[in-house]
């Protein structure tokens, strides 16, 4: 209903300049990715690690940008919904860790 | 110019398929004659295909969950009489690359479009009045969501007839899913259809969670929320959390059969172990998704017929919210044979028995409740007891299951089909049963026939142990699953009782079919007509509205005071409904037929895309996205209900219940 979508309170709906500001970050981060891969200047490993690293930021730059998270008490919903979506990707990424990396000592498949 | 698709696809020589498309045709053409005949077309089109309206939507995924659940009842038959029949030199009557598909057909049919249709349904017709709200908080992408999840069920139906379905189980596992053991289409329909009916389940539980969080009455603060709102509330999150976790995994195997990547192939770096623990960290949750909601109906229905509040509501709330988090750290006991070593296997071991204290807990809050309380043996109630017998033993088995070293012995023998039978039938299905039956009244007027429903309940109750017991037995005897022939004997015996009991269910089903047609012919009985909006005496909001409710639901804003809103508003003499007040215009929003076209598109897209048919399926991409579009740009989606059309509707209830009042 229409009402929903007008009657925010306090939440921010960015501007141009934040857009464009989230925009130009999120390029370079994708593009200093791409640049890493191209470049082979690390090793296998260490280039894996630092395109998850760069996607982190990338991942962070669009909740504030465009998603327009802040620490206002306003964004409580939001910065709880955040924190437990934090929690929940933390599981799943640890626990697969986990779960494949104790499978792969086990079993000798690697 | 049609891709992988020729004359040759179409399974004119299997005399099964030939009949039951001819039995669809003609079922299907005497529907469309009906309709036709009693020009119907532009009241079903403007009334419920573009409906935007929650309760509307409700009823039209229960509709299609109870399609399905014929489908996947008619799939449950043949396995049974299959086995019964397939002993020693008898090779029964299905072939193994038939029987394949319809065990992969009915697992994925049952959960994807019984079990989570019929629960998106129970959420539209219950929340938003349970809340005291008068729509969802998104209405057209509650439209959209009942149409992505329609169309994929008519995708997976469309495989009966073009070319085959998935051989490889409800999950797909690779490497037999991947295109180099699996070549055919079935794997393509399986994963189209898994993912288009994913977006509009995703949707949903967005939709529900803004609609519980946002727009809850006044005075409703959490801790006074009906018990069945907070389930839906947890249920949405688990979807949330959990079905982008499906939709990755069966993206990268769409990737590995597309375009001949390696996520999961057995060669070329790939690791099939990894999808393993990728979907079970979905399907754990997905387990809890269904039965949360469940767990909700039993409690209203169980504290209503016991005349007296739920017992421990606050334990309930947080046996609910510790469910939806240890949910998600339990995956593993489904392939403690992997492989891992015994620091995985006994972590996510513990932390499965873990998970059953809070469900514990949940069980003795409903006998409590029943204790002392002036128990009206409704037939509602019979499966609510039903319920916490069938699914305490289901539960207990799945203690055992959770330990590994039982586990080695159990993974993937019969006992684990009957575990798992045991808790969604008796947990899932049992309660959804019991809320369609409690909150029918509401939806449509009129109570359903109790007579019917206690045969119903008996037969699928009775039908539940002799079907699903002997699998128990058998699991222990060593009996795999998934086999379509056995040599053994000693098991035979044990198949023919358990084709027994499916005969027994499936008499419950035609008892169910019966109860609906019996409730309708008598629905003008007066004995059958709900006139107060209140037909049990219940506790809730969505109970002081008529039954069935205008459509905005509440004229006035209800206000919340206590927990159990409607129960305390009828102690304290307040009139919920604040009838006869100054009534406002209400907001409302107007149907659209965007969602249905943006599913239809997408059947498009699915259909084509499985056929490798690229043209069409670039077609229906640029549909999805045009309608997108031009919804987008639609300022006209919203209007107000006059004041004098809002007294007149609520004037004519203010009538009914005065006679129903004057007739007691």
């Amino acid at each position: 209903m229409a009402d929903a979508h007008t009657a925010h309170s306090g939440e921010s709906h960015g501007s141009v300049g934040s857009y464009l500001t989230g925009f130009v970050i999120a390029v370079l981060l994708t593009v200093a990715a791409f640049g890493l891969v191209m470049a082979h200047s690390f090793s296998p490993a260490g280039t894996a690690i630092a395109i998850a690293v760069l996607a982190a930021v990338q991942v962070v730059v669009h909740l504030v940008f465009f998603l327009h998270m802040n620490g206002s008490s306003e964004q409580r919903w939001n910065n709880m919904a955040f924190i437990f979506t934090v929690l929940a990707v933390a599981i799943l990424i640890a626990g697969t860790v986990f779960i494949m990396h104790d499978t792969a000592i086990n079993m000798m498949s690697r | 110019m049609l891709g992988k698709l020729s004359w040759s696809d179409i399974p004119f020589d299997v005399p099964i398929l030939v009949g039951t498309f001819a039995g669809a045709a003609i079922a299907g053409l005497a529907v469309f004659g009906l309709i036709t005949y009693y020009g119907k077309w532009g009241y079903l089109w403007k009334e419920w295909l573009t409906s935007v309206d929650h309760k509307r939507l409700g009823v039209m995924y229960i509709v299609l969950a109870l399609v399905a659940l014929f489908r996947g009842f008619a799939d449950a038959i043949m396995m049974r009489s299959q086995l019964a029949l397939a002993y020693a030199g008898n090779p029964g009557y299905l072939p193994p690359h038939h029987y394949d598909q319809i065990f992969s057909a009915h697992g994925t049919i049952m959960i994807f479009f019984m079990a989570m249709a019929f629960m998106t349904g129970l959420w539209n017709v219950i929340v938003p009045l349970q809340i005291g709200a008068r729509d969802v908080a998104f209405p057209f992408l509650n439209s959209l969501s009942f149409w992505m999840t329609t169309v994929s069920f008519v995708l997976i139906n469309i495989s009966l007839f073009i070319g085959e379905f998935s051989q490889c189980g409800w999950l797909a596992y690779p490497p037999l899913s991947e295109s180099q053991f699996s070549p055919g289409v079935g794997v393509d329909y399986y994963i189209w259809a898994v993912q288009l009916s994913g977006v509009g389940t995703l949707l949903t539980a967005v939709n529900f969670f803004t609609t519980i969080v946002k727009m809850r009455a006044p005075g409703m603060t959490f801790m006074k929320m009906p018990v069945f709102t907070w389930t839906v509330l947890c249920s949405a999150v688990l979807v949330m959390v959990a079905f982008p976790i499906l939709t990755v995994a069966l993206g990268l195997l769409g990737l590995d059969r597309y375009l001949g990547m390696h996520f999961f192939t057995n060669d070329g770096g790939g690791n099939q172990m990894l999808y393993l623990s990728l979907i079970w960290a979905w399907g754990h949750p997905e387990v809890y998704i269904l039965v949360l909601p469940a767990f909700g109906a039993f409690s209203e229905v169980t504290q209503t017929f016991s005349r007296k509040p739920l017992f421990g509501y606050n334990t309930m709330v947080y046996a609910t919210c510790s469910i939806m988090v240890l949910s998600l750290i339990v995956w593993a006991h489904h392939f403690f044979t992997m492989g891992a070593g015994p620091n995985v296997n006994a972590f996510f071991g513990i932390m499965t028995m873990v998970i059953a204290i809070p469900t514990g807990v949940k069980i003795f809050n409903w006998l409590f409740t029943m204790y002392k309380g002036r128990v009206e043996y409704h037939a509602i109630m019979y499966w609510v007891v039903g319920f916490m017998i069938t699914f305490s033993i289901g539960g207990m088995t799945g203690v055992m299951l959770a330990i590994p070293a039982a586990d080695f012995v159990l993974h993937n023998s019969l006992f684990v089909i009957a575990h798992f039978h045991n808790v969604i039938i008796g947990g899932v299905y049992f309660g959804y049963v019991a809320a369609m039956n409690f909150w029918f009244p509401k939806a449509f007027g009129f109570k359903l026939n109790e007579a019917w429903g206690k045969r119903a309940f008996w037969f699928w109750f009775v039908g539940f142990y002799f079907a699903f017991m002997p699998l128990y037995v058998l699991g222990f005897m060593g009996m795999t699953r998934r086999m379509n022939h056995y040599d053994n004997p000693d098991w035979y015996p044990w198949m023919l009782v358990a084709a027994f009991g499916a005969t027994l269910i499936a008499c419950g089903v035609v008892c169910q079919l019966t109860q609906l047609y019996v409730s309708i012919r008598d629905r003008n009985l007066a004995e059958n007509r709900d006139l107060t909006g209140d037909p049990w005496n219940a506790r809730t909001l969505e109970w002081s509205t008529s039954s069935p409710p205008p459509f905005y639901n509440f004229a006035v804003v209800p206000t919340v005071h206590d927990l159990d809103a409607f129960a305390h508003d009828k102690e304290a003499g307040i009139d919920t409904r604040a009838a006869g007040s100054d009534y406002q215009a209400i907001h409302m929003p107007k149907n659209t037929s965007a969602g249905f076209f943006i599913g239809m598109f997408s059947l498009v897209l699915g259909f084509a895309a499985i056929w490798y048919i690229w043209w069409l399926a670039a077609l229906g991409l640029i549909g999805v996205i045009a309608t997108v579009i031009a919804r987008s740009s639609d300022n006209d989606i919203d209007y107000y209900v006059p004041v004098s059309e809002v007294a007149r509707i609520e004037n004519e209830h203010t009538r009914n219940l005065m006679a129903a009042q004057a007739a007691e």
